[in-house]
């Protein structure tokens, strides 16, 4: 399997729990980031939310899988599921592959828009990583 | 848990370094977990030859007159069927016939036996072998875990490219033979974990860095304990500490034919009273249906009912779904083919019991 290389693109807001969010407008699409498939190895499963679901920040809202373990992830922001990628059910390895781009897990409208303010820049992010 | 520098390592740990392995702490040990991918190192093992370092594995030499009357309390299979240059795969019992270990034993002599420990137990074996073998004056028991490095090479191919590398010959399968690897005295085990054929090592720790290397040259792909767990439980073989516990006897564990009651081992008499009577429980294999993955500790359900929990789960690369192992009624009948649900974090996923293995070698 050929594995992303390390980054992390300036353009996104981050999590400490490992997760991006990339916001547009009252739309923001989330995913995991590159350390966190690192960690997790191969996903080899991946159990989206519910259309309409509602996401708190801070909690989880789906679920990814290697072969040795499962993993919640976070949300980095609150709003509402408007749409999961159903292409990662037959191709979860794209979570590994390009974490940042096919391998984007939901998109959201979010309710809280200055939550926003609380994440971290790319910079801060890779201090935490090192830290 | 121990802090990370109290970790034990094999002979092998720069080796694994170099390689970029993922290294985790277990059993004590800090081991690798992966090199390249999980996936591609179970399908290596499954379609060429796989490698794994396994010298946390512990060793004890049973030695002198009375070492096959000793081996024979002992251990649950009837070691006097074992000559020499066998292997025998064996559990030890508690008296009430719950199971410390399961092992292989590996006769080297007349009188002289090798006993391959899982690492977690090698300690609590060694004091209960020693206590047992207190009653028997003419039997030595010898911790010899640090005179041995371990290597598994295990796949359709293991055997040629181990040949071939080391320009040695090979036991056939449950088969022991020493041999000179590296220029010193070595052991070559026709045994696995794998579910493929393959060979076992035992080495000298001092060559075990140059003997790696040479069979990375030589074809085998080294492999870490993510895939050793996926091989062997699509093999369906057990790993204690999940699957067998010193609160399960061999029995309900489906090990009933590792066991020779007339023996007399130690637990012989509960082993035969669950054989007779049956046990409440019984460890099958399941397959998932379609999505989910199980987990040990996951609940079985029929009709809403629990009837068991799973020991052992995972995603299985050859079949590319959930599989695994748990303990459920016996009263289910529990036939191949039974539909049971696996209660995975909360979502049931329809599975169905299976028969050993969950996936068969092409060989």
């Amino acid at each position: 399997m050929t594995l992303a290389e390390p980054s992390y693109p300036d353009d996104l807001r981050y999590h400490d729990q490992h997760d991006w969010a990339r916001i547009d407008g009252e739309v923001a699409t989330f995913g995991i980031t590159w350390y966190a498939q690192d960690s997790l190895g191969e996903v080899v499963f991946y159990d989206p939310p519910e259309l309409g679901a509602a996401v708190e920040k801070d909690a989880s809202y789906a679920e990814v899988e290697s072969v040795k373990a499962v993993s919640d992830v976070i949300a980095p922001l609150s709003g509402e599921i408007v749409e999961v990628n159903e292409a990662l059910a037959d191709a979860p390895e794209r979570i590994n592959e390009d974490p940042y781009g096919e391998g984007w897990l939901v998109k959201v409208k979010l309710s809280e828009a200055s939550e926003a303010e609380q994440l971290l820049g790319a910079a801060e992010y890779r201090n935490l990583l090192k830290s | 848990m121990s802090a990370p520098t109290d970790l034990k390592h094999t002979p092998l740990y720069e080796q694994h370094a170099e390689l970029g392995a993922k290294l985790v702490p277990f059993a004590g040990w800090e081991m690798p977990v992966q090199y390249e991918g999980i996936r591609e190192e179970h399908a290596a093992v499954r379609t060429h030859a796989g490698m794994f370092d396994v010298s946390h594995m512990g060793e004890v030499e049973v030695e002198g007159p009375g070492a096959l009357a000793f081996l024979q309390r002992v251990l649950s299979n009837d070691v006097a069927e074992i000559d020499v240059g066998g292997a025998q795969y064996s559990c030890l019992c508690n008296e009430e016939g719950g199971v410390l270990d399961d092992l292989f034993a590996y006769r080297l002599g007349g009188d002289r036996y090798l006993i391959v420990t899982n690492s977690a137990n090698h300690e609590a074996d060694l004091a209960w072998l020693g206590r047992w073998s207190r009653q028997y004056g003419d039997v030595a028991v010898r911790d010899v875990a640090d005179r041995y490095a371990m290597l598994a090479v295990q796949g359709p191919h293991a055997r040629d490219v181990v040949a071939r590398t080391l320009a040695i010959g090979l036991p056939p399968r449950m088969r022991v033979a020493t041999a000179r690897i590296g220029g010193r005295p070595a052991l070559v085990c026709g045994t696995g974990y794998t579910g493929e054929d393959g060979v076992e090592l035992l080495i000298d720790p001092e060559v075990a860095p140059a003997i790696w290397a040479e069979l990375l040259d030589g074809g085998a792909v080294p492999c870490g304990l993510g895939a050793r767990d996926t091989l062997r439980l699509e093999a369906c073989f057990h790993l204690h500490g999940n699957d067998l516990t010193p609160g399960r006897n061999p029995i309900e564990a489906g090990l009933g034919w590792c066991c020779a009651e007339q023996t007399g081992f130690v637990g012989a008499d509960a082993v035969a009273r669950a054989r007779r009577e049956g046990t409440a429980e019984r460890l099958v294999p399941f397959t998932i249906e379609g999505a989910g993955i199980p987990r040990q500790g996951n609940a079985v359900l029929v009709d809403d009912e629990e009837v068991g929990v799973v020991t052992s789960g995972t995603f299985s690369p050859s079949l590319e779904v959930g599989i695994g192992m748990a303990y459920v009624r016996t009263t289910l009948g529990a036939e191949p083919g039974t539909a049971i649900e696996i209660d995975v974090r909360g979502k049931r996923r329809a599975a169905r019991i299976g028969s050993k293995p969950l996936y068969q070698p092409k060989g």
